[in-house]
């Protein structure tokens, strides 16, 4: 069957031009469609399209005969009846379609995107403060009925969100520690105030970097994983399942996963300041000889205590932040698969850049306090 | 009719997922121009025999010719004839979700004509939407914008794109209301008997057994126990196919559909 297709060939009647008859053989089907059509198209009116040595036809065939037929009162002739069905049946299913959406271009397309993402950006302020609101009741219903408190559910976040954390934290803060050193061991050498590059791994990381890059880590593995969890418990309706049973998704969801961002946000940060001095440490003992013993005293000098209770001030509220966006967005999803993973981005991304502009403003607000 | 060739030869057919054996021995055969209908409790592997057929998974031994080629292990450009000649309507439509209808109907002919006329490719579509009882209006529409029964009709839409000599059915009228499956029964009957298909049909419904299949395939203790059309069946004495055809809702469907035909 299938080597027959390929043999099939049309012909036209001398009088080329000025109409004729187009004389089509074999198999007429998708496959030299592309070819029957433009013969068809060269031909001159009036047309007769002779099929009765077609043996086989599919419904691509039929129409280009179909379209010739209507649109410019060709003839067929010696149709044998199963051809004869076949065009009758892509007759009956001719009905326009518009293939592509809509789709408006040039400046209002610009002006159009642009209004619609500022509505959507003005929608989402707007649901974070709801969602913010309702978390907070929640809050406050399980303070007076400490009971509903889940504290399985938010032990269980706790070890996913903190204790599996500790590795790939450790590791990537114990790397900042070495860059950290190496780049300032860089620049401060050509003063001869190598010793200086402990001033700048023990403050920075302390103050900034530690709890910074741990808030990111949680970001894009906890924050985007509440995001997934509970977008595609929306869409398997679990959510509306625990609502009508009378579980309120804010206690059972939400607060727990809050409350193991915001709770283990410090505890990594502190770990991570750790694993970045060990890091720093081991990059000044090993390339530029200074003993552990005069690092750590050195870092004792130079480091204050408010630098490590800014660090330990931020990150939980740069966990709590990431709670929220990732939670709120999981919360968005609707409809199909394709949300949750727009909505786990956009958690993500969020986060991150609440995260930084928050640290920005902590930056500013902590000098000006004093604590230099 | 039974000199002819089957269109699908399995033959010894195993597949399992770790230590749960799916398939042991099975062997089927599909005939020209027939719709086979493939019934079977949850769990008992017609999805897994239909993916070991359209090479989406492989299976662990055994034999598949479809179209009278050696499905297994075939390289890719050798597969693609074969599979120009088949369609697959998947349980939930598959759809490419960023694409509309329309433009999900292109993605085939696109992919094996790609020197059609673009208003020719645009034209197929557009009728064969209209073949699959899609209204116009759902051309330029996303997917995620349908309902199930449009979804169904437009994947069916997909799978008719190529005109394929054999058509997989996954299922197709699950979660549609009755009215719209028996619509949907219809629209297959009336597409095989105009196109010259062979239908591969995998179904928990009694109603489309009864109205549109010539034969019916039995899955159970990880084979095809039986094949045969649904008196043959009734004849048969194994429990579960009893239970299936004579329980209380397949005696319904039997009635209902006898009655329909009498009329």
């Amino acid at each position: 069957m299938a080597g027959q297709d390929q043999i099939a060939a049309g012909s036209r009647e001398p009088d080329e031009g000025a109409g004729g008859t187009y004389r089509v053989a074999g198999a007429l089907t998708i496959t030299r469609a592309a070819t029957t059509a433009r013969e068809i198209d060269n031909l001159g009116d009036p047309l007769t399209i002779d099929l009765s040595e077609v043996h086989k036809m599919d419904t691509v065939g039929a129409w280009i005969i179909y379209r010739a037929v209507r649109d410019r009162k060709a003839k067929v002739a010696g149709a044998k009846p199963e051809i004869e069905s076949l065009l009758e049946q892509v007759a009956e299913a001719d009905r326009p379609v518009q293939v592509h959406a809509e789709k408006v271009g040039g400046l209002f397309g610009v002006l159009d995107e642009l209004g619609i993402w500022m509505a959507e950006l003005g929608r989402t302020l707007v649901g974070l403060l709801g969602f913010l609101g309702a978390t907070l009741i929640g809050f406050a219903n399980l303070v007076r009925h400490p009971k509903r408190f889940r504290v399985n559910a938010t032990v269980h976040r706790f070890d996913v969100v903190g204790v599996r954390a500790l590795g790939i934290i450790g590791l990537m803060t114990f790397l900042i520690g070495v860059v950290v050193g190496q780049q300032g061991a860089v620049q401060l050498e050509q003063f001869g105030a190598e010793i200086y590059t402990i001033n700048l791994i023990g403050r920075i990381t302390v103050r900034e970097l530690a709890t910074l890059m741990t808030a990111i880590m949680v970001a894009g593995r906890s924050g985007s994983a509440f995001a997934a969890q509970i977008g595609t418990m929306k869409i398997t309706e679990e959510i509306d399942a625990m609502r009508t049973i009378g579980v309120s998704p804010i206690e059972a969801l939400v607060i727990p996963r809050l409350l193991a961002s915001t709770i283990m946000m410090p505890l990594l940060s502190f770990f991570a300041m750790i694993m970045s001095l060990l890091g720093g440490g081991m990059f000044v003992w090993l390339v530029l000889d200074i003993p552990p013993l005069t690092y750590v005293q050195r870092l004792q000098e130079v480091v204050p205590d408010t630098d490590l209770y800014i660090g330990l001030i931020k990150a939980p509220v740069f966990g709590f932040i990431i709670g929220l966006a990732g939670c709120f967005q999981g919360m968005l999803v609707q409809g199909n698969s394709e949300e949750v993973g727009l909505r786990t981005t956009n958690a993500v991304v969020q986060s991150i850049f609440l995260v930084i502009v928050l640290d920005a403003v902590f930056a500013v607000f902590f000098s000006s306090i004093g604590w230099r | 009719m039974s000199d002819e060739p089957p269109i699908i030869r399995v033959r010894g057919l195993n597949n399992s997922f770790g230590d749960q054996v799916i398939h042991e021995d099975l062997s089927i055969d599909v005939r020209r121009r027939e719709i086979l209908g493939v019934v079977g409790g949850s769990g008992t592997g017609k999805s897994v025999l239909m993916r070991s057929i359209i090479g989406l998974q492989r299976p662990d031994a055994g034999e598949i010719e479809v179209l009278g080629e050696n499905m297994i292990d075939r390289n890719e450009d050798e597969a693609k004839n074969i599979r120009r000649r088949w369609g697959i309507l998947f349980q939930n439509g598959a759809l490419f979700s960023t694409l509309t209808v329309a433009e999900n109907v292109e993605v085939p002919i696109n992919e094996y004509f790609p020197y059609l006329q673009p208003t020719l490719v645009d034209e197929i579509a557009s009728f064969k939407i209209a073949m699959s009882g899609l209204e116009p209006e759902a051309g330029p529409k996303f997917p995620s914008e349908l309902s199930g029964g449009m979804r169904k009709r437009a994947g069916l839409a997909r799978a008719l794109a190529l005109d394929p000599e054999l058509l997989f059915l996954d299922e197709p009228t699950a979660g549609l209301d009755p009215i719209g499956a028996a619509a949907f029964d219809e629209l297959i009957k009336s597409l095989h008997g105009r196109l010259e298909l062979t239908v591969f049909l995998i179904t928990h419904d009694l109603d489309t057994l009864h109205t549109i299949c010539d034969r019916v395939a039995v899955l159970a203790d990880k084979k095809v126990i039986a094949v045969g059309t649904i008196p043959e069946l009734m004849a048969l004495d194994h429990p579960w196919i009893q239970e299936y055809f004579n329980g209380p809702r397949g005696r319904a469907a039997s009635v209902s559909h006898k009655e329909t035909v009498g009329t």
